[in-house]
């Protein structure tokens, strides 16, 4: 052994300092550069691409955000600005003439520029006409669907945190607390979500915030739900026992561990609880327990617009025509990104 | 076990209401405001509304299990078992049309979407699908009315006085919501179906597309159906509140709103436990029917 060391030490001194020289790799043997390992958003990112539909709405979905939101800036008039000489104007669209979104109606078979009847001065345009007040349409449309989209939003936060915290709780606890947790939602889910909101609504003050905590109260159960189920899954996983073995607390695991692998299906949901908010919005402010008048939301404005839609159609299709779009851009987005995030998930 | 949870259900959602009935703010009376304080005692002692809280709340109780749902504050005192019995009807009629219609076409739009899949049939029918399920069934309804009772004048307008003609605007409107989600669903089932090795079998014997579709595929594809059901009365109970009211339907849903309009505890009530009750049922048939039909269910719930 020691022979063997011995030999190798002489034959190194053999050979001079100077022949060693630092390896330098050529411009074309460069070892090939290892794809970067892409983030969790990254990758979806670029599935979520692939889906056409997504990426419109998505984009589709930003617009009117945006819009919404800067309500304040955009909207030429105060929302609740009356204005009684120019009342139930049509929408009158600069260097427009087509009939319809020229400021003209029918009247006795003949087209009249109401307009001119009403005296609006030259150059003063509603794009999309004005209500049974003389308010503007726009600026009730952009305030409306910023109150609209700030319920849904928020209501579906609510809706989040409280599903995950309930499903997280049971999940991790198990046995029999996680029993009598799922029975209290069996009972809860049996009663019908609209009644209770309904009720809800009658007795809280109206107003946005009881708006969202009639919402919240009936809606964080399947996500509740959901949650549950793949904490109980996720906490059969080898890691998760290993985690637990290396002494880490409940608390910790289900944080750390769980609710990471569980944020794709979250999103999902989250997602799809949005127009469904809206959409609850909508209809309570169209049976008259939502939103107080004079405030504008798409429900209170399809409300309006449906008093009058015999004789001024287009008060009622202009708020439809937005609510179905915010919806269906909604269901389309959250569509393309459960391919995303959750393919093997079934409908339903 | 499972109808002693019922049970428990409907005690709870009973014992809700009522307390949140009693937190309602103003009073159940007409023009309260110019109502004497003697007035209203009488009232109150008419209506038993002096007696503590509690009293009122196990009498209640007793009365329902009689199925005395109180009487009605607002439309002429009658009892509301009796207001709402006469209201049953149109409301069963138009959500019974609405489910089998619905159905019926939303199955047909799901296999030829799945027959076809990813051709211009199929993005076609899932478009559809998409659009009925985004589309609130108020604005059909309303659009509905405006395009053919408005406009075209082909059916009426609203109310109840026309027999069958009558019937045919709201139940479109209220089967929108059906027919879209049977749609999607029978599409992700048939997707499946057909590219199973029975139906290679059929292919091989060289059997029509057609036949093989709705007499071999449809078939295993309609039994998960049954999950629907109960997400499907829940939306017809909803679209029902708004779609009465739209076509002045006089059935239950339009007197819940008017109830809620006017404060009338007993008639909120009443119809909020009917509907519970309706609801819980279905979720208790769906899971009944779904072990008769698929006995593996049965199996892995006994795993």
């Amino acid at each position: 052994m020691m022979a063997y060391q011995e030999e190798i030490k002489r034959a190194a001194s053999a050979v001079p300092d100077s022949a060693f020289v630092a390896y330098q790799p050529s411009q074309q043997e460069a070892e090939p550069e290892l794809p970067r390992a892409l983030s969790f958003l990254e990758d979806s990112w670029r599935k979520l691409r692939k889906n056409k539909a997504a990426v419109v709405t998505m984009i589709l979905l930003l617009i009117i955000t945006c819009l919404a939101f800067l309500a304040p800036a955009l909207s030429p008039f105060d929302p609740n600005e009356q204005h009684l000489s120019w009342k139930n104007l049509p929408p009158k669209w600069p260097g427009v003439s087509i009939d319809g979104l020229n400021g003209t109606t029918l009247f006795r078979g003949r087209r009249v520029d109401s307009y001119e009847l009403a005296k609006v001065p030259e150059g003063q345009y509603f794009l999309f006409g004005t209500d049974e007040f003389g308010r503007d349409l726009l600026s009730r449309c952009l305030w409306g669907t910023r109150i609209s989209l700030i319920i849904a939003f928020i209501a579906a936060l609510l809706d989040l945190s409280i599903g995950i915290a309930y499903g997280l709780f049971s999940g991790m606890k198990g046995g029999r607390t996680d029993t009598i947790m799922q029975r209290i939602l069996e009972i809860l889910s049996g009663i019908p979500s609209l009644v209770l909101v309904v009720l809800m609504l009658l007795i809280f003050e109206p107003g946005i915030t009881s708006i969202i905590l009639a919402m919240t109260i009936s809606s964080w159960i399947p996500m509740a739900r959901v949650v549950r189920a793949e904490t109980l899954k996720i906490k059969q996983m080898e890691y998760v026992q290993a985690a637990k073995a290396l002494g880490a607390s409940n608390l910790k695991i289900a944080l750390s561990h769980i609710l990471p692998n569980i944020s794709g299906i979250v999103i999902v949901r989250a997602m799809f609880s949005i127009p469904s908010a809206i959409f609850f919005e909508t209809f309570l402010s169209f049976l008259g327990v939502g939103m107080r008048i004079p405030n504008a939301s798409i429900g209170t404005l399809l409300n309006g617009g449906y008093k009058v839609f015999k004789l001024y159609p287009y008060q009622m299709f202009i708020p439809a025509v937005i609510l179905c779009v915010i919806m269906l851009s909604f269901n389309l987005f959250a569509d393309g990104l459960r391919d995303v995030f959750d393919p093997k998930m079934k409908e339903g | 076990m499972r109808l002693f949870y019922m049970a428990l259900t409907l005690f709870i959602i009973a014992s809700v209401t009522f307390f949140l009935m009693n937190a309602l703010p103003g009073t159940p009376y007409n023009n309260q405001d110019r109502l004497t304080a003697a007035q209203l005692e009488m009232l109150n002692k008419k209506y038993g509304f002096d007696q503590p809280l509690f009293q009122r709340y196990i009498n209640y109780l007793k009365n329902l299990l009689h199925g005395d749902f109180g009487i009605s504050l607002q439309f002429s005192d009658q009892p509301v078992a009796t207001l709402l019995a006469q209201r049953m009807g149109p409301s069963i009629q138009l959500g019974l049309q609405a489910v089998l219609f619905g159905t019926l076409v939303g199955v047909f739009l799901g296999v030829i979407a799945a027959m076809h899949q990813n051709r211009f049939l199929d993005v076609f029918c899932s478009l559809f699908a998409i659009t009925g399920r985004s589309v609130p069934n108020f604005v059909v309804a309303v659009l509905l009315q405006y395009i053919f009772a408005v406009t075209l004048n082909w059916l009426p307008i609203g109310l109840w006085n026309d027999g069958f003609r009558s019937t045919i605007l709201p139940t479109l409107a209220l089967s929108i919501s059906p027919m879209a989600e049977s749609c999607r669903f029978i599409r992700t089932e048939m997707v499946e179906v057909l590219s199973s090795d029975y139906i290679e079998l059929a292919r091989a014997k060289g059997m029509g597309e057609i036949r093989i579709a709705f007499s071999h595929g449809l078939r295993n594809a309609l039994i998960p159906l049954i999950t629907v059901l109960g997400p499907m009365t829940v939306s017809l109970m909803t679209g029902s509140l708004v779609v009465e009211n739209i076509f002045a339907v006089p059935g239950i849903g339009e007197q819940f709103t008017k109830s809620i309009l006017s404060n009338d505890y007993y008639t909120i009530m009443a119809v909020t436990i009917l509907f519970s009750a309706l609801l819980v049922t279905v979720i208790f048939l769906t899971d009944i029917l779904y072990q008769i039909i698929d006995p593996r269910v049965r199996v892995e719930g006994a795993k």
